[in-house]
């Protein structure tokens, strides 16, 4: 029982236990909380499987950026007079029913396959491979990327500003 | 005991369940794109476990830059849905939102 794996547990119970607090409570506030802190145990994840860039990408671009566009979306969404900002669910017994299934025959599934695991590559810094990637084999993606961030931005600007009529 | 791969397969089929049931159960607009961000990083994680125990290099991982580019420009685009959506009905309330035309 090395640290690493403690770390693991303690930030597996976390994202689970955040999630699943997301879902649950009523109010849309506590939600966004709930994700922050889940996002972020996911990161933590990441570093714990020698993902460090993207580590970084998570915390800066999810919790950074998503969180905040969330936030933002809940407090343009709702009324000032209007004090409760909370969210009730619907046909909950079904859906949960249908998500522990879904569940339950996933982790059946990857509990039973046979995984070819090889030994793990301990990389130092994968900054400088994935800059080198982003360069030679995945160009094309990553122009293309570019190009839909433009896009997504200015369609979004565009679609969300109120209509002069 | 170790921590392998199946760890952090389980871990990504659990959060894949709890934002399947955010997005089929929730009626609020924001909290089914909290669902999906849910499952984005259900599948961001299976990426990742596999690139680093796979034995494969650091390909995983740059999939995964990009599943996170296509979620942040999903996120701002529904984002604007869901203002467009609430100027019209009032509401974000995705059930009570069922006309067409206004």
């Amino acid at each position: 029982m090395n640290y690493s794996t403690v770390l693991f547990y303690i930030f597996a119970l976390i994202t689970i236990g955040s999630a699943v607090y997301l879902v649950t409570t009523k109010n849309i506030m506590y939600s966004a909380v709930a994700l922050f802190i889940s996002l972020f145990s996911i990161a933590v994840l990441y570093i714990l499987l020698r993902a460090d860039f993207i580590a970084i990408t998570q915390i800066m671009v999810y919790v950074g950026g998503i969180l905040i566009l969330l936030l933002f979306g809940i407090m343009l969404t709702r009324k000032v007079t209007e004090v409760d900002i909370t969210s009730n669910a619907l046909n909950v017994i079904p859906s949960v029913i249908f998500a522990v299934g879904i569940t339950a025959i996933l982790i059946v599934i990857m509990l039973t396959t046979k995984w070819n695991i090889r030994a793990p590559l301990n990389n130092e810094v994968t900054v400088n491979q994935i800059g080198k990637m982003m360069l030679t084999g995945y160009l094309l993606p990553f122009e293309i990327a570019s190009i839909v961030l433009l896009v997504a931005l200015i369609g979004s600007a565009m679609y969300a500003r109120k209509s002069k009529q | 005991m170790e921590i392998g791969l199946q760890h952090y397969l389980i871990i990504s089929a659990i959060l894949f369940g709890i934002g399947l049931f955010a997005l089929i159960s929730r009626k609020n607009a924001i909290l089914i794109l909290m669902g999906i961000e849910l499952i984005l990083n259900a599948a961001n994680i299976n990426l990742v476990a596999f690139s680093h125990f796979g034995g494969i290099g650091i390909d995983g991982q740059m999939i995964t830059i990009f599943v996170i580019i296509l979620a942040v420009s999903e996120a701002a685009i529904a984002l604007a849905i869901v203002l467009n959506l609430y100027n019209h009905f009032s509401t974000v309330n995705v059930d009570e939102a069922n006309t067409m035309k206004d």
